[in-house]
């Protein structure tokens, strides 16, 4: 055999399930950032008690197909003095991003593409803080006013928060003590906690910061649609535009994953060594049976017969997986059993990660949008110095831990307590700072007005 | 062989778009070749299995290009030419700059090629799966061996920090 493809087929020997993961999320990603816009949609309409997109498909199912059928067809417009080059490149930049710092997440005990890699987590939050660049580029190459509006305040707001977020990421990375990804949520299992219970401000400042990050409403200034038009994506459309709204709904995905892996535990189930509920580790087995009764039950009612046909259809593909799973269970030798756990931990992490998203999508549509000074305030005066003050109290609480043998609980309730403490008296202060500023301000302006 | 094959990739990638840098006239398509050098820079050293400074390579400079933009944005005049705004004392500034470094860089490869192992500090290969964890020996050696010479940099770095502060800062007549 010819001894190029001889190693070739070998490298992929070796490397197969990388290969099949780094496939699989190239290719799935944009199917759900699709489906994320529709429960965005949906979750928009469910807030005022409307119902949203129901036209396309049973309950609007195949909004997202026909969204993107849309977006490939129309026309690709490039505006006459763009800087062509920056123009086609800066979208590509941003996705690439998103999607390459996707490859060191572990969505399960296995799935993960760059598998055990030494700086996983740095990884992720590095490649991904690379997506602002497309975003800047973008708006400077359309030549247009909004547009470069948006993308400076995108850098401001990427170089505030990006601090936070970093602060935030090492108050947990203390108390797991390594950056590998699996070794962060072993940790998680070893110490019998999630770290949001260990380090409630870090994952509190995390979340703000996170949404700041991906530009998402209170904190969608770049596109803030009522000044900006669209802000940097104004003079995009089709197919370019496309990837900038994939690159964001990447960007939300990572951040959750982030997230999720070093504060909520990763793949483990809720409470992994309390015994008593491990009846939660049949919970995927036996949503996917819930499922399928439901659709049994539905399935006699549809007004159609390709409709009852579909929920036949569904609820025994369901039924069989679910039962699959409960008699490989036992078979621990298997190699169904490796793919049982996979798959058991990709549905608690997806879990948390949908919970993350829906936290993400119930603040854009119940908070108003900041004013930029207060968005800067709020991350330099503020969020910035207590994620500082919370990873000094982290690490004092370790320091107590294992120098003075403290019960690690009664540690960092102490220090979250001075936490706090330290963000009231930083509140109290920026209030009294705000009042002063403001009183100057009006003072200055009498004296503006006394003088014209 | 896979591995000269990885380096000889990102580092053709590294010189071209660093000759490209340089000789394009707009600062943004400056900008972006200067990326392109960095990332293949960070390349090579994840082909060293440097993995700590492959990340810090990336989150360091190329985020670092961020500033660097904004920059370019507010502060370089794109439309004015080019001629105007070159002094004439900076083509011999270059030029001395270059000698220097070019004149370096051949000492370098000259002792290199005299004296194999002498002329350069050349430490041993170590095999590529029985590395320690990159990130644990780089913190091993800033906090337990360079202790000082790290605190001295980042108490240099605070001061210059509170140096732009100060100088930032609207002075107001006092009331």
């Amino acid at each position: 055999m010819n001894p190029t493809l001889h190693s070739i087929l070998a490298f992929v020997q070796t490397w197969w399930v990388e290969l099949l993961c780094a496939v699989l999320i190239v290719l799935v990603v944009p199917l759900i950032a699709g489906y994320l816009a529709l429960v965005e949609r949906k979750v928009m309409a469910d807030m005022p008690a409307r119902l949203g997109p129901m036209r396309v498909g049973p309950p609007g199912l195949l909004q997202p197909i026909a969204d993107a059928l849309k977006l490939l067809i129309k026309e690709d417009s490039i505006p006459d003095n763009a800087d062509r080059f920056i123009f086609w490149l800066a979208p590509v930049l941003s996705v690439t991003a998103a999607l390459t710092s996707m490859g060191a997440v572990a969505f399960g005990p296995w799935f993960q593409a760059a598998r055990d890699i030494n700086i996983g987590l740095l990884f992720v939050v590095g490649v991904s803080s690379l997506g602002p660049i497309g975003i800047v580029l973008g708006g400077w190459a359309s030549n247009n006013h909004y547009s470069i509006i948006g993308a400076l305040r995108s850098t401001a707001q990427l170089i505030s928060y990006e601090t936070t977020a970093g602060f935030a990421l090492v108050s947990g990375l203390l108390l797991a003590g390594t950056l590998n990804v699996r070794a962060i949520v072993e940790a998680q299992r070893t110490d019998h906690a999630w770290y949001i219970f260990l380090a409630p401000v870090g994952f509190s400042t995390y979340l703000i910061a996170s949404i700041a990050e991906t530009n998402r409403a209170p904190f969608d200034l770049p596109a803030a649609a009522s000044e900006l038009v669209a802000g940097y994506m104004t003079e995009y459309s089709g197919f370019r535009w496309s990837l900038y709204f994939l690159a964001e709904y990447a960007n939300m995905i990572v951040v959750a994953s982030v997230g999720t892996t070093l504060f909520l535990g990763g793949w483990l189930r809720p409470f992994p060594n309390v015994h008593w509920l491990g009846w939660l580790d049949a919970a995927p087995t036996l949503l996917l049976a819930a499922v399928g009764a439901y659709c049994v039950f539905r399935a006699g009612k549809q007004p159609a017969r390709l409709q009852s046909l579909v929920m036949w259809a569904v609820a025994f593909s369901s039924f069989v997986v679910s039962a699959i799973f409960v008699f490989a269970s036992p078979f621990s030798h298997l190699p169904l059993a490796k793919m049982h756990d996979g798959l058991y931990g990709a549905f608690w992490f997806l879990l948390k990660v949908s919970a993350y998203i829906y936290i993400f999508m119930w603040l854009r549509f119940a908070l108003p949008r900041f004013r930029f000074e207060q968005l800067m305030r709020l991350g330099w005066h503020i969020l910035i110095p207590l994620a500082l003050v919370n990873v000094v109290g982290v690490a004092i609480a370790l320091a107590l831990h294992s120098e003075f043998s403290w019960n690690r609980w009664l540690a960092t309730f102490f220090t979250t307590l001075a936490t706090l403490g330290a963000a009231m008296m930083l509140l109290r202060w920026n209030d009294k700072y705000s009042a002063a500023a403001a009183l100057l301000a009006d003072s200055s302006i009498a004296e503006d007005l006394h003088a014209g | 062989m896979l591995d000269s094959v990885i380096f000889y990739f990102f580092a053709g990638i590294a010189v071209i778009s660093a000759a490209l840098m340089v000789t394009r006239r707009n600062a943004i398509h400056s900008a972006v070749f200067l990326i392109t050098t960095l990332l293949a820079t960070a390349g090579i050293f994840l082909q060293l299995r440097a993995e700590f400074l492959f990340i810090a390579q990336i989150i360091l400079y190329v985020g670092g290009i961020m500033v660097l933009f904004i920059f370019v944005i507010m502060l370089v005049r794109l439309d004015v030419p080019l001629p105007q705004i070159r002094s004439g004392l900076q083509k011999w500034i270059a030029l001395f700059v270059a000698l220097t470094v070019g004149v370096e860089a051949g000492v370098v490869i000259f002792l290199a090629r005299k004296a194999p192992g002498q002329g350069l500090l050349i430490p041993n290969p170590a095999p590529a799966d029985k590395l320690p964890p990159n990130t644990e020996e780089l913190a091993n050696s800033l906090f337990r061996s360079y202790l000082l010479p790290f605190e001295i940099a980042s108490v240099l770095l605070l001061v210059a920090m509170v140096g732009a502060v100060v100088m930032a800062k609207k002075r107001t007549e006092a009331p």
